[in-house]
């Protein structure tokens, strides 16, 4: 219940935030005025808000599922009420009790709740200092009631109930025929969970996930009109909400990227999916090139210098409704390998480049093995988000068999010219490619070089490199670490119960996160897990907010969201672990991921 | 026993698959690289570098093919992969007239930039759309054809007709069922002179073999010798 008032409070201010600031009286009015001290602000800050609570206090019920359980207030609404935090209820969001514990301690906060949160909060340690939880055996026993109950398994039907759909929000729209009348067709439209759509501020269209542009035409006509409108104010639009959907848009020059979503994602999520299918758009054309399509002709229909990659932009805008911790975290995940492992691959990728390289990959089922660069650039994850999209996430390259030449600008490194990309996955034997587990291990080589004419070089070096690593086996090392996947839970941490966690590592711009499988590993499940840590993401990221550690209780999970300057961890339990658990659990695996970072990050890669 | 001891004489041949977007270039190569076919196909991005041998009755060719993306924005990489081309395949789509007009502007580039000798063949694909694929294929989407109808655009004379006149070799294929498709890089093995090309392995036996080079070769379930006839040389 305290989740919807925060929830409430934080779209009032979203909602606010975009009103024009109210203006200042008249100058007319205040000489009207005998005295200024009668001149009232237009709106006193009203001290109390509609509640149903007694006092403005929220009333927790579910915190601490032990003996003390009763009733115990905290002053949550004060705490949470922070801009940017969005939540649409909905997502396994709704039920969520936010308890942060922040340093400007509220005084408005009672005895209670201020008991195990005294202690500066620097650290996690001093969660554990006066814990509640003093569980009588007998509750123990309970199973319903055992740290052990997953996330999710007591989500109740009607919380799921906007993802029920889920498995077929991918669909296409079907063909206009006999059984599919353009109503029917209009309403599988509307009932996707989320829309992206790309226009031009001319209104032409130029992409939508869902539906022909026929079809969509009248809505992007109405979007258009809507964004111009505010836009020939000079006041241009960022987000508005009709019921629980969430709009946001963004304004790139000649294009207007527009998000549509009911999974509760906040203003800033949404804003980087549509920055990331900008730059999309930027890696096909390059900004020159698309500045000048539109400064000699507004009215240009994009969709034509864009074909083809309608492909690259609807996996790029999946992995997004999916939910993807590489584009929430703004990192990238590497194949888990041990040092010495990694330092030789490195050297004997260094040992074969040519003067033509510029970057140089090596990639395992999505995960970064090594990289070798020069001294000078680094690579930006916004880039490699796009590459791994291109050859991971959408099958054209990969399906071609064979090697690939591909022009494409790294609008992150340069955004007015092309690189050429070399691609090489290895090994793609047919008897893999029939086997669908085998779908996330293959083993790509990308070599980028500004030459055009480099392509015998960079497949000479390719040749060099497999040769290099199959001579001393470090391919094999690498096909095993593909095979053997992310690390299971309780080989990270034994005995926890923190079911899943994400790890970032601020400085390497890297994160990790141990196995999905089995509790996360279906598309719903899965759904619900990343909806959890967008809401903590957001929350905690919310700006002006002081908050480094975050527990929140909610009816079906647990969570805890942690930053430091270092790193960025956010983990999930049962709706019954308590916080001795969470905090248990997370110390471990901070232990795990600190005598494991050499293992898990790459730290600087190979350098020349 | 013969032909798989002697060493026939080894050559590589550089070869560029040019069209319009759509029409199957990408499926043409797969089928006679992999003789696969995938339905609903991506488009190709950049260009993709295959290689596959055409074993003739007198020597090997060793095909590096470059299947390039159709896209007008590609368009100005072209040269990059038809210089030193000694074959070309110009692929235009059956259903799509406005494909066959964009395959001619291929032609006369070629003709244009392109090394002196390199051998053009104009491929018209998805056959498996038209009525007249002959001798009972079209298995699998029986239903869908016979709804359907003929969705051809373009008829054979006239871009026989065309080809004729331009010199080319000339084909219709399907990808989707394999007709024709080994056939016409078999031909473009064949219309190789000679002197074009650079023997990797020095001459060997050359005519002791003759019927074995067609057994060796890639099995492609197209129909068997029938299709010769599609041959405009």
């Amino acid at each position: 219940m305290s989740a919807e008032n925060v929830g409430s409070s934080g779209d009032a201010a979203a909602l606010g935030g975009e009103r024009p600031p109210p203006l200042p009286p008249r100058p007319s009015q205040i000489q009207s005025k005998s005295s200024p001290s009668t001149i009232v602000p237009e709106r006193p800050n009203l001290s109390s808000k509609p509640t149903t609570a007694i006092s403005s206090m929220n009333i927790q019920t579910l915190s601490f599922p032990d003996g003390s359980r009763g009733t115990f207030s905290t002053a949550g609404g004060e705490n949470n009420n922070s801009q940017g935090t969005e939540q649409t209820p909905g997502a396994g969001a709704a039920s969520m009790g936010f308890n942060s514990i922040s340093n400007d301690i509220d005084e408005s906060m009672s005895i209670m709740s201020l008991a195990p949160t005294l202690r500066p909060p620097g650290d996690l340690e001093s969660l554990l200092v006066g814990d509640m939880s003093k569980k009588s055996p007998a509750w123990m026993l309970l199973h319903s009631q055992s740290a052990a109950v997953q996330p999710f398994e007591t989500t109740r039907a009607e919380e799921g109930a906007i993802l029920t759909d889920f498995a077929r929000e991918f669909d296409d729209i079907p063909e206009p025929s006999e059984t599919w009348s353009d109503d029917a067709r209009l309403k599988l439209w509307k009932s996707k969970l989320k829309h992206f759509m790309i226009l031009s501020s001319a209104g032409k269209p130029i992409y939508s996930r869902y539906g022909d542009l026929e079809m969509i035409n009248s809505s992007m006509g109405v979007v258009q009109t809507i964004i111009s409108f505010y836009q020939g104010a000079k006041n241009p639009l960022l987000g508005f909400y009709a019921a629980n959907t969430r709009f946001v848009i963004v304004t790139q020059g000649p294009l207007y990227l527009v998000a549509i979503s009911k999974l509760g994602e906040s203003d800033y999520q949404l804003r980087a999916q549509l920055d990331a299918l900008y730059m999309q758009i930027l890696s096909t054309l390059t900004l020159p090139t698309l500045t000048n399509i539109f400064a000699n002709r507004p009215s240009t229909d994009l969709r034509k210098p864009l074909q083809g990659t309608e492909s690259l932009l609807s996996s790029l805008a999946d992995s997004f409704t999916r939910g993807s911790p590489s584009a929430l975290l703004g990192a990238l995940e590497c194949l888990r390998l041990r040092k010495s492992h990694r330092h030789a691959i490195n050297n004997a990728f260094l040992k074969t480049k040519t003067d033509k390289l510029l970057y140089g990959l090596i990639v395992a089922g999505g995960r970064l093995v090594s990289v070798i660069r020069p001294r000078r650039h680094s690579l930006h994850p916004s880039d490699l988000q796009l590459i791994f999209n291109m050859l991971f996430e959408s099958g054209g390259v990969k399906a071609g068999g064979g090697e690939n030449w591909i022009p494409l600008c790294l609008p992150a490194f340069n955004n007015r010219g092309y690189l050429y990309m070399y691609v090489s996955f290895l090994d793609v034997d047919p008897e893999s490619e029939r086997d669908m587990s085998a779908a996330g291990e293959e083993i790509a080589i990308i070599l980028i070089s500004p030459d055009k004419e480099s392509f015998f070089d960079l497949q000479h070096m390719r040749d060099d490199v497999v040769t290099e690593l199959k001579k001393r086996g470090h391919l094999d090392i690498i096909k095993t670490a593909a095979k053997q996947g992310r690390p299971k839970m309780n080989e990270i941490a034994p005995g926890t119960h923190v079911s899943h966690f994400l790890f970032k590592s601020r400085a390497n711009v890297q994160f990790c996160m141990p196995s999905l499988h089995p509790t996360f590993s279906n598309l719903i499940s899965h759904r619900r897990l990343m909806s959890l840590y967008h809401n903590l993401h957001s929350t905690i990221h919310a700006k002006h907010t002081h908050v480094k550690v975050l527990h929140c209780v909610g009816e079906d999970t647990t969570s805890l969201a942690w930053i430091t300057p270092i790193f960025e961890f956010y983990c999930v339990a049962g709706p019954n672990a308590s916080r001795t658990v969470m905090t248990q659990g997370a110390n471990k695996i901070m232990q795990w991921a600190k005598r494991e970072e050499e293992r898990l990050f790459i730290i600087g890669g190979g350098v020349f | 026993m013969a032909d798989s001891n002697a060493p026939k004489p080894s050559s590589s041949v550089k070869l560029v698959l040019l069209g319009e977007a759509a029409v199957g270039k990408s499926s043409l190569v797969l089928r006679f690289v992999n003789n696969d076919f995938q339905e609903n196909k991506e488009p190709t991005i950049g260009a993709a570098f295959l290689t596959q041998k055409c074993n003739l009755p007198t020597r090997t060719i060793k095909f590096e093919i470059w299947d390039t993306a159709g896209q007008e924005r590609f368009a100005s990489l072209a040269p990059m992969y038809y210089r030193n081309a000694q074959a070309a395949l110009v692929v235009y789509d059956l259903t799509k007239p406005t494909s066959l007009i964009k395959a001619k502007h291929w032609v006369a580039e070629l003709q244009r930039q392109a090394s002196p000798g390199i051998v053009i063949a104009l491929v018209g694909n998805k056959l498996d759309l038209t009525n007249d694929s002959e001798s009972g294929q079209a298995e699998s989407e029986g239903a869908d054809g016979e709804e359907s109808g003929d969705a051809r655009k373009i008829s054979t004379e006239e871009a026989k007709t065309y080809a004729e006149e331009e010199g080319l070799l000339f084909f219709e294929t399907s990808a989707k069922t394999g007709h024709n498709v080994s056939e016409v890089f078999t031909a473009i093995a064949n219309a190789i002179p000679e002197t074009s090309l650079k023997s990797t392995r020095g001459p060997g036996a050359s005519s002791a073999v003759n019927r074995g080079g067609d057994e060796q070769r890639v099995n492609l379930n197209g129909p068997r010798e029938a299709a010769k006839e599609g041959c405009a040389c």
